[in-house]
């Protein structure tokens, strides 16, 4: 009976079919998966962390495979927020698919231009504020290390966000404690959070003995960093009980998805996964479906933070 | 704008089985049945697969050049792909035994482009990267281009140049670094004689960075064509994950950072900034 399972899910004010998404900067903007599924047969496609000029990111290498994982260190690479808005959001509200807008700034005044003009463009289903990117030149500008600077970026997108669309910020685990930085983010106005951006990791080349990215430092993602994910989620979700959650971090199977589920995940959102099997969203969907039945529940939405319970 | 995406828009994900692994010199050769995908691979497309069992798999697939293929063989379409055993996943798949499955993503990746009219083509391998030129060199002869090899390595036993794949190869030179097998040097200690002495219009080429860089180089000098085979890490194979970035030229000289898997691995090698790979791009 797991068909009559019911999977849509909220974030805010925003409805989604299923809670299985793209993770941001894990799936472009959506047009090299369509040739492996429907975009619009997942919860919605996050798109690629944008910023208000086109970026050329960091230099390679960018991509160290670790045990269970893998460091990235694409430092924003993309098209700039107008050529994005032109370009891949009506291609993807034409696919059918729900879109989820995810910006990043190198200012706080940054973050509110590209709010402006995510508002200005229709069809957009929430706003990705990323505070959290770790591959960037400065960590001072890591702007979700710390609660007043997520305050003050949150404030600026709220200003201009009125509640047509929900505000999620996307929060990172380097951090004492987690739900301090929640808190404040939503204070400032944030209607959820993303939890968890990746993890900051080095790896060593042996054969050169340096630091073997371009960037030196990188994301951390994968399977390895999936229990970091489960407990940021569990201790916010148990701080912040009504505050939506989409969680993200290492998910690669159904199983996965159903544990951040537990913890307190409102949506569920697949990365790295993506890298070593497109179709890995599908399959974790009807894993999903499958264990929430076996389980007993009708819905997601019973399921969601039943860790607590 | 709207309308079915084109990137990757052969590829299928299909469960493909090993009919064949053979050691050969430093290599393995690997014959792998994967079906009708097999009629929209062309050379320079790669396939990306997934290496390790159940409880040893690796997050990310890797990515090797198919070197020719086969519509109709007893095993329907395969595909036939050099791997070099150095890293743990291709250990992995070098270590599969004939009959065991492994899942495949095919084909991927800009193909070699073809001359419209016959054309002298001089065709460059290093190490396995000679792999996918054996069936470029069988279609452009097909399409009545006259062809012509160079491969090269440090040592003989890392030159793979099968007999059955020299037929369609109007000479073939092969040099060595220290000398083990053919000529000592490398491939491009006589690239500038060979590109006069038969007329070369356009240069093909696979293999490691410095060895694209320096045909470039040399191609640009006698303002002949070059397209170029990139080997870049990547993490997906499929466009998504933008680590396999190469900075490339556009017409008005405006670098942008390139994915080699969908906007290559083929290019040309004109428009590729080799001196500023692995370069802070603030110089952009």
């Amino acid at each position: 009976m797991s068909n009559q399972l019911d999977l849509s899910t909220t974030l805010g004010n925003a409805w989604f079919p299923s809670p299985l998404f793209t993770a941001s900067g894990c799936a472009s903007s959506g047009k090299e998966l369509a040739q492996f599924f429907p975009l619009k047969d997942i919860g919605a496609v996050v798109t690629k962390s944008v910023m208000n000029k086109p970026r050329h990111g960091r230099p390679t290498p960018r991509m160290a495979e670790t045990p269970s994982g893998m460091l990235n260190s694409i430092g924003l690479q993309g098209p700039g927020i107008d050529a994005f808005l032109a370009n891949d959001v009506p291609w993807l509200l034409a696919q059918g698919s729900r879109v989820i807008v995810s910006i990043a700034g190198e200012t706080i005044d940054e973050y509110s231009v590209l709010a402006r003009k995510v508002r200005s463009t229709p069809g957009i289903s929430a706003l990705e504020v990323n505070i959290s990117c770790p591959n960037v030149e400065n960590r001072g500008l890591v702007f979700a290390t710390d609660c007043d600077t997520s305050a003050r970026v949150i404030e600026g997108v709220r200003k201009v966000i009125g509640g047509e669309i929900p505000i999620i910020a996307k929060l990172t685990p380097d951090v004492t404690n987690i739900v301090d930085v929640a808190r404040s983010v939503v204070n400032a106005g944030a209607d959820g959070v993303a939890l968890i951006n990746t993890v900051l990791g080095m790896v060593i080349n042996l054969d050169t003995m340096k630091p073997h990215l371009g960037g030196k430092t990188g994301g951390l993602s994968g399977p390895a960093i999936r229990p970091i994910a489960v407990r940021a989620i569990y201790q916010v979700h148990e701080a912040l009980p009504d505050l939506p959650i989409l969680g993200m971090g290492g998910v690669a199977s159904g199983r996965d998805a159903f544990e951040l589920i537990l913890a307190g995940a409102s949506g569920v959102s697949v990365g790295t996964a993506s890298f070593g099997d497109p179709t890995a969203l599908i399959s974790i969907q009807n894993q999903l479906r499958e264990l929430l039945a076996q389980r007993g529940f009708t819905s997601l939405k019973q399921a969601v933070g039943y860790a607590h319970r | 704008m709207a309308g079915m995406s084109t990137i990757n828009k052969f590829a299928v994900q299909v469960d493909a089985t090993i009919i064949s692994n053979k050691r050969i010199g430093a290599y393995h050769q690997l014959i792998l049945s994967v079906g009708e995908a097999v009629r929209n691979c062309r050379p320079g497309n790669f396939i990306a697969i997934q290496v390790g069992d159940e409880t040893s798999r690796m997050v990310l697939r890797r990515a090797f050049a198919i070197s020719r293929t086969s519509e109709n063989s007893q095993f329907g379409g395969t595909v036939e792909l050099i791997v070099a055993p150095h890293g743990s996943g291709s250990k992995w798949l070098c270590a599969q035994i004939e009959g065991s499955e492994v899942n495949v993503i095919t084909p991927l990746g800009k193909a070699f482009g073809v001359p419209t009219e016959p054309a002298n083509a001089l065709l460059v391998g290093g190490g396995y990267g000679s792999a996918p030129l054996f069936g470029l060199a069988d279609l452009l002869k097909s399409r009545g281009c006259k062809v012509d090899m160079v491969l090269g390595a440090s040592n003989g036993n890392k030159i793979y140049a099968p007999m059955e794949g020299k037929r369609s190869v109007n000479s073939l030179k092969i040099f060595t670094e220290d000398g083990s097998m053919g000529e000592s040097g490398r491939v491009t200690s006589q690239l500038a004689n060979i590109i006069q002495e038969r007329n070369i219009e356009i240069i093909y080429s696979c293999g490691p960075m410095a060895m694209l860089k320096a045909i470039t180089e040399i191609a640009s000098e006698h303002q002949v064509m070059h397209q170029a085979s990139v080997e870049e890490a990547m993490a997906c194979g499929i466009g998504i994950c933008m680590t396999c970035v190469l900075p490339v030229k556009d017409e008005s000289g405006a670098i942008s950072m390139k994915r080699s898997c969908i906007d290559g691995p083929v290019m040309d090698g004109a428009a590729v900034c080799w001196d500023l790979v692995g370069k802070s791009t603030e110089v952009f």
